[in-house]
């Protein structure tokens, strides 16, 4: 009986450090198993040569000393090069689009959710859209730019030196959707007593936005930043769809590679893809690291 | 360049903006508006080459018809109905723990765990690729949908607990401290008081991840195959090659497949955009 009471007491005592314990673990748990610890395995698969099925064996850095020499990884990794660079257009696109529905007419609102539409589309979706869109001489796309006499051969996604930016374009779409939702949002909130006064001072045009205008959209600038790039590094789906990795592999990045090279008809080479993974994973923690590192600043200045 | 408020500018620039609004949109929405149209239309305008003119008959019902009726997308959707809808409740009910948790408590390791959830939520889908489908192997789960959900809720949980936690910190704390004046159990804090707050973060959360789950593709032929398990984004394309060169068939699966995330969207919108746009206005 006593110890029963003691034991109570000792609950009570220190519920403030048993609560969150209780109410972390299922998720910790579920997060540590799927995600947390995966990470390790498979800095450690990328280690071994192994089908997945098998017998593995260690191999120590040869699946790194292989990828050095891989003519497909190097073109892989300049397509995610690419991909990083024109992604980032979203971010000026999405803030244009936004700032010409920022206006009060009749129906704007469904002109801005029917804007946004694409981001709601799945990429699989968006990917045979787009490649319909461009299909060679029945296309859209080839009959526009037909009426400017310019004509790829193969249609865009059958040439290899076009295929990428296709590609490219296509994920844009949505993407530049999702950064003018975000900077709508943000536009709503800017204070409408700074732009009187940028204009009394007679700030207009690109000097208004850039000093008044910009500062105030910072958090929704910052997200934007965020998705865009892990969106860029992501890509898979589209390429998948669209092209396949084709032509001639032209059109293959990191993500894509690795789930070749470790999944498909290309072989089950598991600890190769994982090497590939693990390169695509650290350039992704530059990034992430970037990331929270900003946050922590945000944390740390909110303290209560 | 904040533009003038259109109300305020001459006659002339009201009216150009109006028909400027309406034809950029058909611009932007150009591709999808040609998807629509291919798919009224017949098989034989295809293959006679009028991809762009006049219909030669509508046949809207006909090729929805197929898409329902002769082929294994009504399959598929359920079987992404049946993924998605238990990971959006999984998810969403342990991030309001965890959320919960690391929102309202101080103690050691607070923010680390908060930063590996949002660490794990950035990562490459590539580098959990092989681990998670050797564990989902392993554990005779390959190729059900209970497998793909239980991965789905492990790694969303990491996004929706920064979107709970964030919530809950906005808060205002002296609710808190004020139910604890008067004695009431923690879990009791959780239940009654701040659940209650937290509605409009949940049902902003269910639709967001409800959108991310329905229209994940690279999860989907990792850890399924074939139409017992596989969801509708992974479906599309064995749907595709049933029906190769059948644009009018192809088009009015990928919108069929395409609805219900569209549906979602603007019957909630107001919900979906408060969650897509969390802490971009301060």
């Amino acid at each position: 009986m006593t110890t029963a009471h003691s034991d109570l007491s000792w609950v009570r005592r220190n519920r403030m450090t048993l609560t969150p314990l209780l109410f972390l673990l299922p998720g910790v748990l579920f997060f540590m198993v799927y995600v947390i610890i995966p990470i390790g395995q498979s800095f450690n698969i990328s280690l071994y040569e192994w089908d997945g099925l098998g017998e593995a064996t260690y191999v120590g850095l040869e699946n790194y000393r292989e990828l050095t020499g891989d003519r497909a990884f190097e073109i892989s990794l300049w397509n995610n090069v690419k991909w990083l660079a024109l992604y980032l257009l979203a971010i000026p696109a999405g803030l244009l689009i936004a700032l010409f529905l920022n206006q009060t007419i009749t129906g704007i609102r469904l002109y801005k959710s029917l804007f946004f539409f694409p981001f709601v589309l799945s990429q699989v979706v968006v990917g045979l859209v787009f490649s319909w869109f461009y299909l060679p001489n029945v296309g859209l796309f080839d009959i526009i730019t037909g009426w400017f006499g310019i004509d790829v051969r193969g249609g865009i996604l059958g040439n290899p030196n076009t295929a990428t930016y296709g590609i490219i374009a296509a994920g844009l779409w949505p993407q530049t959707a999702y950064c003018m939702i975000l900077y709508l949002t943000g536009l709503n909130a800017v204070d409408p007593e700074q732009i009187e006064a940028g204009r009394l001072d007679g700030a207009k045009g690109w000097r208004m936005l850039w000093h008044v205008i910009l500062p105030q959209l910072k958090p929704a600038t910052f997200i934007a930043f965020v998705v865009t790039i892990i969106g860029a590094l992501r890509s898979f789906d589209l390429i998948s769809i669209m092209t396949n990795g084709g032509p001639f592999g032209s059109t293959r990045v990191l993500s894509f590679y690795m789930f070749e090279k470790a999944l498909s008809e290309y072989g089950f080479r598991m600890g190769y893809g994982s090497a590939i993974a693990v390169v695509l994973f650290l350039i992704m923690l530059v990034f992430i690291g970037y990331f929270l590192w900003s946050m922590y600043q945000d944390e740390k200045a909110a303290r209560r | 360049m904040f533009p003038t408020p259109i109300e305020k500018r001459s006659r002339g620039a009201q009216i150009t903006y109006q028909a400027l609004v309406p034809f950029a949109l058909i611009m932007w929405l150009l591709p999808l508006l040609a998807v629509a149209l291919f798919s009224m239309r017949p098989l034989a305008d295809f293959t006679n080459g009028n991809y762009w003119g006049v219909p030669s008959s509508f046949e809207f019902f006909t090729n929805y018809g197929k898409v329902f009726f002769e082929s294994d997308m009504p399959r598929y959707m359920l079987n992404s109905v049946l993924i998605t809808v238990p990971t959006v409740i999984g998810a969403v009910a342990l991030s309001c723990m965890t959320g919960f948790a690391l929102g309202i408590y101080r103690f050691r390791g607070n923010l680390l765990i908060f930063f590996m959830f949002i660490a794990g939520n950035f990562v490459p889908f590539q580098i959990l690729m092989v681990p998670v489908r050797d564990l989902t192997v392993s554990a005779g789960l390959y190729d059900t949908k209970l497998g793909l959900v239980l991965f789905h809720i492990a790694f969303q949980t990491g996004f929706c607990t920064l979107f709970m936690r964030n919530f809950i910190r906005a808060l205002p704390y002296e609710l808190i401290e004020a139910a604890r004046v008067e004695g009431v159990a923690e879990w009791r804090i959780f239940w009654y008081v701040v659940l209650p707050l937290m509605k409009p973060a949940i049902a902003a959360l269910s639709v967001l991840i409800f959108t991310f789950i329905w229209n994940d593709y690279f999860w989907a032929i990792v850890l399924t195959q074939g139409p017992d398990a596989q969801p509708v984004t992974a479906g599309i394309t064995s749907f595709n090659s049933q029906f190769v060169a059948q644009y009018h068939l192809m088009s009015a699966g990928s919108i069929v497949a395409a609805l219900p995330p569209v549906a979602m969207f603007f019957l909630m919108q107001r919900h979906f955009i408060a969650g897509l746009t969390l802490g971009a206005v301060k």
